[in-house]
């Protein structure tokens, strides 16, 4: 086939059609999502979203024991979720290859923390693979999937930002056809991890990983490349390239299989090296365990701890001298943070808590901005599903009046990930705060994907919707309200009143994310400012749209202004100005 | 560092379009021959933040991301975003800049300035570099949406890579209805 350029994720996709996968499942989570987006494309291939991360593993689990290959995805902190079925599957092993990819985001472009997913692959004994490129991406892939049937354990692809979200060159190679044995299969010694059973296969894991390990020092993707100074390099993934890049000239031991390690290749390796460096990001993984052997190395005594590493990073670490640039500004800049898009259906919900002084225990998703300024009504933000139990744990320590201004906040696709047990929780345990959820009918941060609350599938087949409010009621949950947050002045009251109540309540915010795919955005006509009627208020500013803007050289005071490219005419700051400065503009 | 690695850095605001920019720009080169790389961030990073992308080419190419201050040309959708990365741009570098100004929260607030005369101070440095006039352009070619397009046509002017590649770029990534207005307006740009 005929070179191609493609994304990490896409070459991951491309990798397991090539290996005959028949099911892939994931939640969706930056930087990995557009993997189970490309493999739909695929239609060998049964692919889903699942609700969260360990449902998603337990359906490639499920497809794996059927005999097919499975693949399964996920952001680093994804693994968190799905590490209770993650270290029993390690002592079951598969029956079909089963791969996951985990997507790590050094530098945190777009998570809450930076955990290095390498740590599970040595906690879960489970082997890892790290590709370096989109080429490595797609044939490790491919290779995991042997791997995994050829030592009877699943395996774990690595990707970083970097990685998953870079486009190089691909050569993709003929597909293998999926397996023709599936069926059922009784083998409970294996699949049945009861103590007696479990106990014995902790065996099999322990003389897998040491048998790996030997046979991995004779395999083409544990490579030494030979330069001409006298330093050596032992590195892999994106790391490598920046080695590439800032000592071209360095003897490098290239890992693709990260864990377990090859301990003899490395030993012959670095005993050959009077200086040696570990290149990795994040934590000293490979570092530790070649320190562990004897040898000395410069790791993270020379390179950052924290971050993603750079070309830039790797050079200044190793020279200790910072580049200087041609040209360097002497003044300061104004920041361009993320914002809530024009019309966002949150941007009132948020604004009205700011204005009630709520203490909103927040969540993970596009809503997460309503931290930012002017909003600034978001106090808390830990993990998927967080701010129900968040809101459940510090009423328990407030007194009544401070109580009631805690409020829960999270999305309809969080929700359904895992809001729903804390919710079940709050009623359980007689909690008395109040829970919105923000229901925009898509997993907006990720790029829109669907979830069981939208009634739609992955390939975008039609499919039951979970009923929000029929499901919050089936808990326990007595007051349940459905608002539409354009309405501004209904939705801030319903909050203050639920906020009073001295009972679990639910206020369900609806209304389609302004980006929506399905919707057919009956796109209203933009906003102006009458500038008459503006008072120079700034009421309108503290809605935070980026769409209005602040004209300081217009009339007396400065006016506001509408950007009218940006206004889709959701017509919040309309109900906000207290002056009627806000018309609609007719047609064109 | 690899000497005959080009950089491109391409910066602007998200919702720009400057990821299908990249794209194209990555697919001509790879038409053109070249090992071609490209790193971008997607997520929380996008919703109308500063968007930065990053496109390398040659022979061989290591590392996705452009060595800081080796950037070849900083391909500028936004005049506030292209001054930012300019410390990113070698010292015999280029910039090419659309010359819009799209205001930042933080001035929209009224709370902080926009930075002036940039186009000055962008020639100023780099005196290499061209400020194009991308929506009277893009207006000329018949649908302002084009800009992209527009802007793509005055860099391919800095770049070995044939026209007829270009047209074959922009094809697999244009929507057929489109094209015509489209290769209108890389033309135009590609007459800067």
């Amino acid at each position: 086939m005929e070179k191609t350029i493609l994304s990490g994720n896409e070459a991951i996709a491309r990798g397991a059609f090539e290996a005959g996968v028949m099911v892939a499942s994931a939640y969706p989570g930056t930087p990995s999502t557009e993997i189970l987006e490309n493999i739909v494309h695929y239609p060998s291939i049964d692919a889903s979203w699942a609700p969260n991360e360990k449902v998603s593993l337990e359906v490639g689990i499920g497809a794996s024991f059927g005999g097919a290959r499975a693949l399964v995805t996920m952001k680093h902190v994804g693994v968190n979720v799905a590490a209770d079925p993650l270290f029993t599957l390690s002592y079951t092993g598969v029956r079909g290859g089963l791969v996951l990819v985990v997507a790590d985001d050094p530098e945190l472009h777009s998570s809450q923390n930076e955990q290095d997913s390498r740590n599970y692959a040595r906690f879960a004994k489970v082997p890892m693979l790290e590709p370096s490129d989109s080429e490595e991406a797609r044939a490790y892939t491919r290779l995991g999937f042997e791997l995994s049937e050829q030592f009877d354990t699943p395996v774990f692809l690595r990707s970083t930002t970097r990685i998953s979200h870079s486009k190089s060159i691909v050569f993709p190679q003929e597909p293998l056809s999926p397996s023709t044995e599936t069926g059922l299969v009784k083998d409970p010694a294996k699949f049945v991890m009861l103590p007696g059973n479990a106990r014995k296969r902790h065996y099999d894991v322990e003389a897998r990983l040491e048998k790996m390990a030997e046979w991995a020092c004779d395999q083409p993707f544990n490579r030494i490349e030979e330069g001409t100074s006298d330093i050596g390099v032992i590195t892999s993934g994106i790391s490598y390239q920046y080695a590439k890049e800032v000592l071209p000239e360095a003897h490098i031991l290239k890992l693709g299989l990260v864990h377990p390690l090859p301990k003899r290749l490395i030993r012959e390796f670095a005993e050959r090296f009077e200086w040696l460096y570990v290149i990795e990001e994040l934590d000293p993984i490979i570092e530790e365990q070649v320190r562990a052997m004897g040898i000395a190395v410069k790791g993270k005594d020379t390179f950052p701890i924290c971050g993603e590493l750079t070309p830039g990073r790797v050079a200044k670490a190793i020279s200790g001298k910072e580049a200087s640039p041609a040209f360097s500004h002497d003044e300061v800049l104004p920041n361009r943070p993320p914002s809530m898009c024009p019309g966002c259906p949150h941007r009132g919900v948020f604004f009205g808590l700011n204005r009630l002084k709520a203490f909103v225990t927040g969540d993970i998703g596009c809503y997460t901005l309503g931290f930012m300024p002017p909003l600034s009504a978001m106090d808390t933000c830990v993990c998927m599903g967080a701010s129900i139990g968040n809101a459940t744990g510090i009423s328990k320590v407030l007194p009544p009046e401070e109580r009631k201004r805690v409020v829960a906040v999270i999305g309809d696709s969080t929700f359904l990930h895992t809001g729903i047990n804390g919710l079940m929780d709050m009623v359980y345990n007689d909690s008395t705060a109040t829970v919105i959820i923000l229901d925009n009918s898509t997993t907006g941060m990720t790029g829109r994907q669907d979830h069981p609350g939208t009634g739609y599938t992955l390939g975008g087949e039609k499919s039951y919707q979970v009923d929000l409010e029929g499901l919050c009621r089936s808990v326990g949950v007595k007051h349940i309200h459905t608002i539409d947050p354009y309405d501004l002045d209904e939705t801030r009251d319903l909050i203050r009143r639920e906020m009073e109540r001295p009972e679990v309540s639910v206020i369900i915010t609806r209304r389609a994310c302004m980006l929506h795919k399905r919707d057919i955005l009956e796109r209203k006509p933009p906003l102006f400012v009458d500038p008459d009627k503006c008072t120079a208020c700034k009421a309108c500013l503290r809605l935070g749209c980026p769409a209005i803007s602040w004209e300081p050289e217009a009339g007396e005071k400065g006016k506001a202004q509408v950007n009218r490219l940006l206004c889709v005419g959701c017509g919040v700051c309309e109900k906000v100005c207290k002056f009627g400065a806000f018309g609609v503009c007719d047609g064109e | 560092m690899a000497s005959e690695v080009k950089n491109i850095l391409l910066v602007g605001v998200g919702g720009q379009g400057i990821l299908l920019a990249s794209e194209i720009l990555s697919e001509a080169l790879m038409l053109s021959g070249f090992d071609v790389k490209k790193a971008e961030v997607h997520g929380m990073a996008q919703r109308g933040g500063s968007v930065i992308s990053h496109v390398r080419y040659g022979e061989k190419v290591y590392s996705p991301i452009i060595p800081e201050g080796e950037a070849d040309i900083l391909f500028g959708f936004e005049l506030l975003e292209s001054y930012r990365y300019l410390p990113l741009l070698h010292r015999d570098g280029r910039a090419v800049v659309n010359n819009l100004r799209i205001n930042p929260p933080g001035v929209s607030l009224g709370q902080e300035n926009y930075v002036e005369g940039i186009p000055e101070k962008i020639t100023g440095h780099f005196p290499q570099s061209k400020i194009v006039d991308g929506m009277t352009l893009a207006r000329q070619a018949g649908d302002l949406r084009t800009v992209n397009t527009v802007l793509l046509g005055t860099l391919s002017h800095f770049l070995e890579i044939d026209e007829s590649i270009w047209q074959q770029a922009l094809k697999a990534r244009v929507p057929e209805r489109f094209l015509e207005t489209n290769l209108k307006a890389f033309a135009l740009g590609r007459g800067v």
